[in-house]
């Protein structure tokens, strides 16, 4: 049965969004050389919320500067220094966490629940994760003289602004690196409010610099002859092009791309679980995540049921308005992002795949799609290859393990990948043969600041998280 | 003429066997006073082809050989260049090392396969992890294989760059394909049938004599190769268009550098971390 809910809005006036923006750089914010300016939206409403900055080579330029200029005191700080700054972090960022989770929601368009539950969350864990490892380098695993590389040019996805922020700031930061961080260009409030933070922490100029903008801003970065380090998460597509860019370089770099996980049910797995596994795995974040369970792959024999559950699960979904405490499915963060679903769903129809769409009201405006399923799909369809980040599930069925590991690695993609059974012997062997970095057994879509994130093969290299995502930013400096 | 010496062929090692190119092309090779050593088999992009194939095969075998048997394998192939070593010295001396510092290169490749063969077991204690995640969650952290290296290894100490490079990638089950030029072919096809006959599966390690610059791009090329190691590459053109193809498939990459990658970082080029989430509860 589905339970009508009041409207509990959170109330945003927790939040002050300026009319403008400039630049972070050097400690404060400032006017831009030779940018553009462009508008953000709310992609719930397309209500304008701010001017913002498309930065310039020159302005790139400025922030690397900044960051060269900042990087030999803070490299040469006491790690116990620099540590206590971070520290200082995780906790403003504990303290406006509310804040930052509403302006998450009002920017990007995910339901408040995650923002307030799951994103900011995680991202003052990260910051206290790494905090406490600025004075143990020597335990990172780069051997017994680790050293910072220096400038990091760091660009992140709209899908978890604040919580990708974290992830590239805090382990470059504790390893003595200095930062220039590209937010995406659909969502750059809250690294602007991060900037925030840092003058509140008092973090010495230069250390962290902001520089909102485009492709072109990024791509001046990851381009430019001062930087040491690339981070990138986003597109396989635009992976390609930065390790193409940076042939010839000493820039170290590490890539966290695109994803086409198998969601692996086995017919003894404890099927309601496996329901609410599935439901997290594809509709979290609107399935704008890159690890998302985008393809079920289900025994046959078991299929008819649990897809049964599934559609009956589906219909206590709410979908709207991300500020809404009870929503579940929140907007689509851009035009162009629902574009690029609504056609890869109609490559789904032309293949010949049966879509499954529930029904439910959508707000006029703002962009939208509904949780959707296809089902007689196969291995050679477009929405069982490509990635479509969106909340649109592909199910395909197998009928022994060695089928479901054939398929569930039947992809140029090694993301993650989720295995539902209640024998213990078989997760483990399931687990050994997936060719992904992140395996869920028995759950979906954790994360946390200890746990190792990346891919294998095209879903780029490097980890984030815990130790080895510390090393990413060490070199070793043993004679 | 009873006493007439008996001229060995010198050929490529693919799949564990010694053919000799597809393309019928040979490298001549001289000594440095210029009289004939060898007609070197001289690989074509299909043999390179062949050779990825046969890495994919020995792959799936040696990524799931348990890391004692990839100990012991590993261990064996010392064991086996030990009792080569006056051919393997004779080698490098006819390549122009002098004799002393042959010996001395020797030597040392073989404690390196000692050194290398104590890893396996040991890279999951180092590199692994269990991870006190905030949450009812068991979960831990694996180092697993990149998958198929190819590698182009340093030119200089011949016989030990290759070792390092090898053992480096075969240690944690990658299996490779080897391109070797000509001024060091020679200990580099004893080291292959020094492997031949040490248990390393067929396919793990393939060695091809070739032109690199003709060779290597296919590689780098490849879709079906998941590392490149050309810290042999001393061109900067070439690194820089290797570098460059190998990003079409995000290949790993290890790139030459002054001091050189060893050791365990050289290991860790192609490991991959493999993360698992259980939850806990009754």
């Amino acid at each position: 049965m589905v339970f009508e809910y009041a409207p509990a809005p959170e109330s945003t006036s927790i939040v002050d969004i300026q009319t403008s923006y400039g630049l972070f750089i050097n400690g404060k914010f400032v006017k831009s050389k030779d940018g553009k300016r462009y508008k953000t939206i709310n992609p719930a409403t397309e209500e304008v919320l701010s001017e913002i900055v498309l930065a310039g080579k020159k302005d790139v330029d400025a922030a690397v500067k900044a960051a060269r200029n900042a990087y030999g005191k803070w490299s040469k700080l006491p790690g116990a220094t620099r540590g206590k700054y971070l520290y200082r972090i995780a906790r403003i960022l504990q303290e406006r966490s509310r804040e930052f989770a509403v302006l998450e929601s009002i920017n990007n368009g995910k339901p408040i629940r995650e923002s307030r539950d799951v994103d900011l969350p995680l991202v003052a864990a990260h910051f206290f994760h790494y905090a406490g490892w600025a004075d143990k380098l020597e335990y990172a695993g780069v051997g017994s003289n680790p050293q910072s590389l220096g400038v990091a040019g760091q660009i992140i996805p709209w899908n978890f602004p604040m919580l990708m922020l974290a992830w590239k700031i805090a382990p470059a930061l504790a390893a003595g690196n200095t930062v220039v961080l590209k937010p995406a260009e659909t969502t750059p409030l809250t690294a602007l409010l991060f900037a925030e933070v840092c003058q509140q922490a008092e973090l010495p100029p230069g250390v962290v610099n902001i520089i909102t903008g485009a492709g072109e801003t990024g791509s001046a970065l990851v381009n430019h002859p001062n930087i040491n380090k690339v981070a990138f998460t986003g597109s396989t597509e635009v992976g390609r092009l930065i390790a193409s860019s940076v042939a010839g370089t000493n820039k170290k770099v590490t890539l966290e791309l695109g994803g086409k996980a198998a969601n692996i049910v086995f017919d003894d797995a404890a099927i309601d679980q496996a329901v609410e596994g599935i439901i997290n795995g594809i509709f979290f974040n609107q399935g704008h995540v890159c690890c998302a369970g985008s393809r079920l792959l289900v025994q046959e024999s078991v299929k008819d049921e649990l897809l049964d559950l599934l559609y009956e699960r589906m219909q206590t979904l709410r979908v709207g308005d991300p500020l809404d405490k009870n929503t579940d499915v929140g907007a689509i963060n851009s035009a162009s992002q629902l574009a690029k679903i609504q056609e890869l769903a109609e490559s789904g129809d032309t293949e010949g795949a049966d879509r499954w769409t529930l029904k439910c009201e959508l707000p006029e405006r703002g962009f939208w799609f509904p949780p959707t399923v296809f089902t007689n799909v196969t291995q050679a369809h477009r929405i069982a290859r490509e990635e479509i980040f969106g909340p649109v599930l592909s199910v395909l069925t197998f009928r022994t393990p060695q089928e479901a590991i054939e398929k569930a690695n039947n992809t140029p993609f090694g993301l993650s990948a989720g295995i539902w059974t209640e024998k213990g012997s078989r997760i483990l062997e399931v687990a050994n043969n997936l060719r992904a970095g992140v395996v869920w057994a028995n759950t979906f879509n954790k994360f946390d600041a200890t746990s190792p994130f990346g891919g294998y093969k095209e879903s780029g290299y490097g980890r984030e998280g815990g130790r080895v995502g510390l090393e990413a930013y060490l070199k070793s400096g043993d004679k | 003429m009873n006493d007439l010496s008996i001229m060995k062929t010198h050929k490529l090692f693919i799949n564990g066997a010694f053919p000799r190119s597809e393309s019928g092309r040979t490298l001549e090779l001289k000594s440095s006073k210029g009289q004939f050593i060898a007609n070197l088999a001289r690989a074509s992009k299909k043999d390179a082809r062949e050779a990825v194939l046969a890495a994919r095969s020995g792959f799936q075998k040696w990524s799931i050989a348990t890391a004692y048997n990839r100990g012991q394998v590993l261990y064996r192939v010392a064991e086996i260049m030990q009792g080569r070593k006056d051919q393997f010295i004779s080698e490098l001396v006819t390549q122009g090392a002098s004799k002393r510092d042959a010996e001395k290169e020797v030597q040392n490749s073989i404690d390196r396969w000692v050194w290398y063969a104590g890893w396996s077991d040991k890279l999951a204690m180092v590199n692994g992890s269990a991870n006190p995640v905030a949450g009812n969650f068991f979960n831990f952290s694996v180092p697993e294989p990149t998958g198929i290296v190819a590698i182009i290894p340093e030119s200089k100490p011949a016989l030990y760059s290759l070792v390092e490079a090898i053992a480096a990638a075969i240690v944690s089950g990658n299996s490779c394909v080897v391109l070797v030029a000509k001024n060091s072919a020679l200990a580099a096809i004893s080291l292959a049938e020094s492997l031949a006959t040490s248990d390393v599966p067929a396919g793990v390690v393939n060695i091809l004599t070739c032109d690199i610059a003709e060779v290597a791009p296919h590689l780098a090329a490849h879709s079906d190769v998941n590392a490149i190691d050309f810290t042999g590459v001393a061109n900067k053109e070439l690194a820089i268009s290797l570098e460059k193809t190998a990003a079409e498939n995000l290949k790993r990459v290890l790139r030459p550098t002054k001091n050189g990658t060893h050791g365990l970082n050289r290991i860790k080029a192609w490991l991959e971390i493999k993360t698992v989430w259980h939850p806990r509860g009754y």
